[in-house]
């Protein structure tokens, strides 16, 4: 069971290291999603931002790196 | 087809599969040289068994899925999963972490193989050890390979990136019969982080409907905008650890 356990923990520390980062980066893809498909922001606009957010939210993982 | 798509494509899924199947390498050969081939080779060979099982099941799910939705999926997944990449090869490259060095998870996986030695069960658990570098590498491979091919209908030139990887790796194990600790694993990781980022917030946006500019050279513009961001990042991170170091 803890090998199972343990695969599973691996799998998912794929995409999350930092949950900050990946909490705040699906954030940005749902509010980025809403922009576009709720509100009709041309698609190109919400990759910009989408572009942008990511940047930001690497900024952020940074300095709190920084901080510690 | 599209040059810019495939080589990106193709070199995405070569450098991104290259390092992680020399991680895979490492342990399998601290396997074999500290326990025997037997339990790294069948550890390995049951590994690729379940990824080969895993593609055969889900593989054909992907054609069922409508493209825009896949694109946005395995975008989303390549985000995280590129922009984890990147911040750890910013933190690497400034010092904040230590480099990969696969010598040095060659011999924390000899060790403890080692401390197994006296165990009934020695071959077993090497057996595992093995299995489960395979098995996690091979799946990160196999996702790679997919989320750098599938939004494109590139899948089949993905995978022999991957499998050109796997060769290339394979050949020089052979030959040099040590851990592969001369590969540039840190530099290629930079890199990868890079091009998986740049794959992800564009498979998003295609997915989102986003007509980009100069299409799939679009996907070079974002790579240049995250590897200026990333070099800016390094330097940053760098002079701030000097500052501290000289600080204290």
């Amino acid at each position: 069971m803890s090998f199972i356990t343990s695969v599973f923990k691996e799998l998912v520390g794929l995409f999350v290291d930092d949950g900050n980062l990946a909490l705040q980066v699906v954030a940005l893809i749902a509010a980025v999603t809403v922009l576009v498909k709720g509100l009709a922001v041309p698609g190109i606009w919400g990759a910009a931002l989408l572009l942008l957010g990511c940047l930001a939210i690497l900024t952020l993982s940074l300095r709190r790196m920084l901080k510690r | 087809m599209n040059t810019t798509a495939l080589i990106s494509t193709v070199t995405a899924s070569f450098l991104g599969s290259f390092v992680e199947v020399v991680e895979a390498f490492t342990i399998v050969l601290a396997v074999a040289l500290t326990r025997s081939w037997r339990p790294a080779l069948t550890g390995s060979a049951a590994a690729l068994a379940v990824l080969v099982v895993l593609v055969l099941i889900f593989g054909p799910l992907f054609a069922l899925i409508p493209i825009e939705v896949l694109q946005f999926v395995v975008g989303v997944l390549l985000i995280l999963f590129g922009m984890r990449w990147l911040r750890k090869a910013i933190l690497r490259a400034s010092g904040y972490i230590a480099l990969h060095d696969e010598a040095a998870a060659f011999a924390k996986e000899t060790d403890a193989l080692k401390r197994q030695a006296a165990d009934k069960r020695a071959d077993w658990l090497a057996g595992m050890a093995a299995f489960k570098a395979v098995l996690l590498e091979g799946v990160e491979v196999v996702f790679i390979v997919i989320a750098v091919g599938a939004a494109h209908g590139l899948t089949l030139y993905a995978g022999l990136g991957a499998l050109a990887a796997v060769i290339v790796v394979l050949l020089i194990g052979v030959l040099v019969h040590k851990p592969l600790s001369q590969v540039p694993e840190n530099a290629l990781k930079f890199a990868v982080g890079l091009m998986l980022t740049a794959f992800g917030i564009f498979w998003t946006g295609e997915g989102l409907g986003a007509a980009w500019p100069g299409a799939d050279l679009s996907l070079l513009g974002l790579l240049v905008i995250l590897a200026v961001f990333a070099f800016a990042a390094v330097t940053v991170m760098t002079a701030a650890r000097a500052k501290l170091g000289a600080a204290e």
